[in-house]
């Protein structure tokens, strides 16, 4: 099979189970299409993965005019449907956004259609495979492990309507318009796409139909429109240009001169949708949603997206003033977000600020653009898809049986719900531990900011954002862990799909640990040597090193199966008191007192409020400076 | 370049200089409190007896975290003297101690718990430091190899004197040392009874106390490298400075956590920007 075909079927096959999706009427039936498809769409990126990984870039001359209209009429449809919920909410942000975006592809497909020609607008190239296997594998994990999750998710909330015939539709048309994303060579394609998961977020968010998801729903809706109108602007003006530079390739072909502005208005966009201050709260909102939505957008699609286009414009960036700027703003973001993780106690806003602020490493990453920051980049890309993805599923999964998402309700999990607590701390231990995949990234990420120019301020940054990481985490799997052995198991029956997606997502974390070398040999250094014509790679001596710690990581544990005697087991100290285990002691009269122990949140020095308004200014500010610049550079010249 | 040979050596001799410097210290604290003072062979003689003692938990759990923390510290010297990765040695480190303060919350005692949450913030505290004295290190000699950065001709320290300084402040926190002896302290004016180590005896604790004497022989042989192209100078200078924490432990009283974290904060930032800076403009990269 020729890989163009290979990748039209990645394209419309979710398309296609989407469809069948609004017609399934069992929930039986839906399982075993979903499961089917997760298994072809992985087949099919495996093959890919196989007969593409070595051929370079590919450019497909497919579609032409009657697909470019067939997108325009679809995206008419979209924003005609987002006017209608605009005015509906009365949300008048929105309307203005979605008219004002609207009338510049309008304006665009009046004046140039037919006027400028992309060569080919699709292409694959080894960053292309990496997405999709990330889009492809963990999004579809992610579908599998819903199914379980909606079952339960409607048995708790009766209260709201059950759609799940739609919700599946958003998720493997998402899952679609991702893969259209990352093989598109055509940025028109590529905005058609972008609008896609606008809406396909929008709708996802607002599920639940509550006050407060419709609200969210509309600020994830404004600030991602925000950014398409930046896209929008890029392309009109791309389109003026000479014969218009409308392919990707062309686009990073024609020099900084040229390129800056629109990399710069599509970096803008990119940093709405990666939910970079000032534009976080939209991703935070979003947690309001049912969680297999929060693993979807938070791992392999909607934020990744963001980021996988700076990425893709790095070599654009690469020791520009732009650069910089974008740059500072994902450093900012990741050491500001990073702080107000640690004073959150709700699970999924830990979670949900970790991403911020680990995209705006890869924003930084990006902005410096240098061929050692982009391999930092797209290895951070691929190991914070998979962690995250677990860890947010599963917390879901704890949430349905100790009914809370707070971490301070999470003590003793490793007891009460051992082996969803094992898969929590892999998580973990992935987000922020040597040898796993995180932190591995940071480092590289560190030696990529200290060889560029003014890179210390960006390693000062990162030592400092690196350090509250470790502080948040460590609290969080010390509460799973710790608490009395006598208490209750609650696990009860874990659903089975939820369980298949689970277990094969930890093992994915820990084996792309093992293999890590090989993703970098075979897909990431090509791509770096054909784009910056230099590659780096950790001396084998130290990869040997992580793959001692790896191995001590897994084998330690092993160590408890050994035969050992039982020690003996006192009370725990607790000034003297009588005790017991569950952490009671005897106070005066005679009364039994419960002790309850609660970790530390630091609310004085890293809450929430200050640091996000801090965070707001800071990043407006730079956004701000890097358009006035641009501006005043290009009248000055 | 990367040498076994040195592994090996830190691995059988380190407990051993380790053991000996808890000792001197113990001596030398004595002296400046115008007491006597235990002989210097007493930290052997000390966890000689935990180990005889019977090994009694809380939860059979924290004895595993504890061989973590034994294991990985040992780790981290190898690395370190084997010549290895400077960062990564580092983040080895950090692996260690994050799997003593997981031994601490495994117990679920509030003594232990508070330890534990204050260990973790003293880590939040020192990491900025140490990471930025590695990336001196490296913007001086280009190399992130210890072997390399020993071997280096230049007089690294008065490239960093910043970072030097800044990583003595730290340093600190890591000895265990007034006034930053936050989690758990050698003195008896502990509020928090033993603070992360409440719940461990006899076996365990000698665990720890071993640990501890391989983590004090990594930490000054990371002092040895801002010296390391004179070798004599660096031992005496690694002399000198270990006689300086005993002597701030001795004449300071303990901190509040809040300080102990936003000083070190502003320390790294301050000879972070100012230091590296510099040597940014006038060396460059």
């Amino acid at each position: 099979m020729q890989i163009v075909q290979l990748i039209l079927f990645l394209i419309l096959f979710p398309l296609v189970t989407a469809v069948f999706m609004l017609f399934v009427g069992k929930d039986v039936e839906r399982r075993w299409i979903v499961k089917l498809s997760a298994l072809v769409i992985g087949v099919v990126l495996v093959y890919l993965l196989i007969t593409g990984f070595n051929k370079g870039t590919l450019f497909f001359d497919i579609g032409g005019e009657p697909i470019g209209l067939l997108m325009f009429a679809i995206e008419l449809a979209i924003a005609a449907f987002i006017l209608y919920m605009g005015v509906r909410y009365k949300n008048y942000l929105v309307v203005g956004l979605i008219i004002l975006q609207t009338l510049i592809m309008v304006a665009f497909e009046a004046m140039f259609t037919g006027k400028v020609e992309v060569s080919s607008n699709l292409f694959v190239d080894q960053f292309s495979i990496i997405m999709a296997l990330i889009i492809g594998i963990i999004g579809s994990l992610i579908c599998v492990y819903a199914i379980g999750y909606m079952r339960h998710f409607h048995e708790h909330h009766t209260g709201i309507p059950d759609k799940r015939n739609q919700f599946f539709f958003i998720l493997f048309a998402f899952i679609a318009a991702m893969f259209g994303l990352v093989f598109s060579n055509n940025i028109i394609w590529m905005y058609f796409f972008w609008e896609i998961t606008t809406l396909c977020s929008f709708l996802l968010i607002g599920y639940t139909k509550t006050k407060e998801a419709t609200k969210n729903a509309f600020t994830a809706l404004w600030m991602n429109l925000l950014g398409g109108v930046a896209f929008s602007i890029a392309i009109l003006y791309l389109a003026t240009l000479g014969g218009g530079v409308l392919g990707l390739d062309q686009l990073l072909a024609s020099g900084k001169a040229v390129a800056l502005i629109p990399a710069a208005l599509i970096g803008f966009a990119g940093l709405t949708k990666a939910a970079q201050l000032p534009f976080s709260s939209w991703l935070v909102g979003a947690m309001v949603a049912p969680t297999p939505v929060s693993a979807l957008l938070h791992s392999s699609t909607m934020v990744k997206a963001g980021v996988y286009i700076i990425v893709r414009l790095a070599p654009i960036y690469q020791a520009s003033a732009t650069g910089y700027a974008l740059a500072l703003v994902g450093a900012t973001t990741f050491l500001l977000a990073s702080g107000i993780a640690v004073s959150q106690t709700n699970a999924k806003r830990v979670l949900a600020y970790s991403t911020i602020a680990n995209l705006g490493l890869i924003v930084a990453c990006a902005g410096i653009g240098t061929y050692e920051a982009i391999w930092a980049a797209i290895l951070l890309i691929i190991f914070h898809a998979i962690s995250k993805s677990l860890l947010f599923m599963s917390v879901g999964t704890a949430e349905h049986h100790i009914l809370s998402r707070d971490i301070e309700n999470m003590h003793g999990l490793i007891n009460r719900m051992p082996r969803v607590a094992a898969m929590m701390v892999i998580g973990i231990a992935g987000m922020f531990l040597a040898p796993f995949g995180m932190l591995i990234s940071k480092w590289v990420a560190i030696r990529a900011f200290i060889d560029a120019s003014f890179g210390f301020i960006f390693v000062i940054i990162l030592a400092f954002g690196s350090a509250i990481t470790v502080f948040f985490w460590a609290k969080w799997m010390g509460k799973i862990i710790s608490g009395t052995p006598d208490s209750e198991n609650i696990e009860g029956k874990v659903d089975r799909s939820e369980w298949i997606a689970l277990v094969s997502i930890a093992g994915l974390s820990i084996i792309t640990t093992f293999i890590f070398p090989l993703i970098s040999t075979f897909l990431v250094k090509p791509f770096l040597i054909r784009n910056y014509g230099y590659t780096t790679q950790i001396s084998q001596y130290n990869i040997t090193i992580m793959i001692m710690m790896l191995v001590l990581i897994v084998v330690l544990p092993l160590s408890v199966l050994l035969p050992h005697r039982k020690h003996r087991h006192a009370a725990i100290y607790m000034g003297g008191v009588t005790t017991n285990a569950n952490l009671q002691f005897t106070g005066a009269l005679g009364i039994k007192r419960q002790v309850e122990l609660s970790n530390y949140y630091l609310e004085s020095m890293f809450g929430e409020k200050k640091l996000k308004t801090l965070g707001i200014y800071l990043c407006t500010g730079i956004i701000a400076i890097m358009f006035i610049a641009i501006v005043a550079g290009r009248v000055i010249s | 370049m990367i040498s076994v040979v040195w592994a090996i050596v830190f691995i059988l001799l380190a407990p051993i200089a380790g053991g000996l410097i808890a000792g001197i210290d113990r001596k030398i604290t004595a002296r400046m409190q115008g007491r006597y003072g235990p002989p210097i062979l007493q930290p052997f003689y000390d966890v000689g007896k935990l180990f005889e003692k019977e090994h009694i938990v809380v939860n059979e759990t924290q004895i595993f975290y504890v061989i973590c923390y034994f294991v990985f510290m040992v780790f981290t010297g190898a690395l370190f003297f084997s010549g290895a990765d400077l960062l990564l040695t580092i983040f080895a480190l950090t692996l260690a101690q994050i799997f003593l303060v997981l031994g601490a919350y495994a117990t679920y005692s509030p003594y232990s718990h508070v330890g534990a949450e204050r260990e973790l913030i003293q880590i939040m505290a020192y990491e900025p430091m140490v990471i930025l004295a590695a990336v001196g290190m490296y913007m001086v000699t280009k190399s992130f190899n210890v072997s390399d950065i020993a071997a280096s001709s230049l007089p690294v320290v008065l490239f960093i004197p910043g970072i030097f300084l800044g990583f003595l402040y730290v340093l600190t926190i890591k000895l265990r040392k007034s006034p930053f002896d936050i989690s758990t302290s050698h003195h008896a004016h502990q509020e928090i009874v033993k603070g992360i180590t409440t719940e461990f005896s006899g076996p365990s604790l000698g665990l720890i106390e071993i640990t501890h004497w391989y983590e004090t022989v990594f930490l000054l042989g990371f002092v040895y490298l801002f010296f390391g192209w004179n070798p004599v100078l660096a031992i005496i200078a690694v002399a000198v400075i270990y006689l300086f924490e005993i002597l701030i432990d001795n004449t300071n009283a303990r901190v509040k956590w809040q300080l102990a974290m936003k000083s070190s904060w502003a320390v790294a930032a301050i000879v972070g920007v100012v230091n590296l800076g510099a040597l940014y403009y006038f060396v460059g990269v």
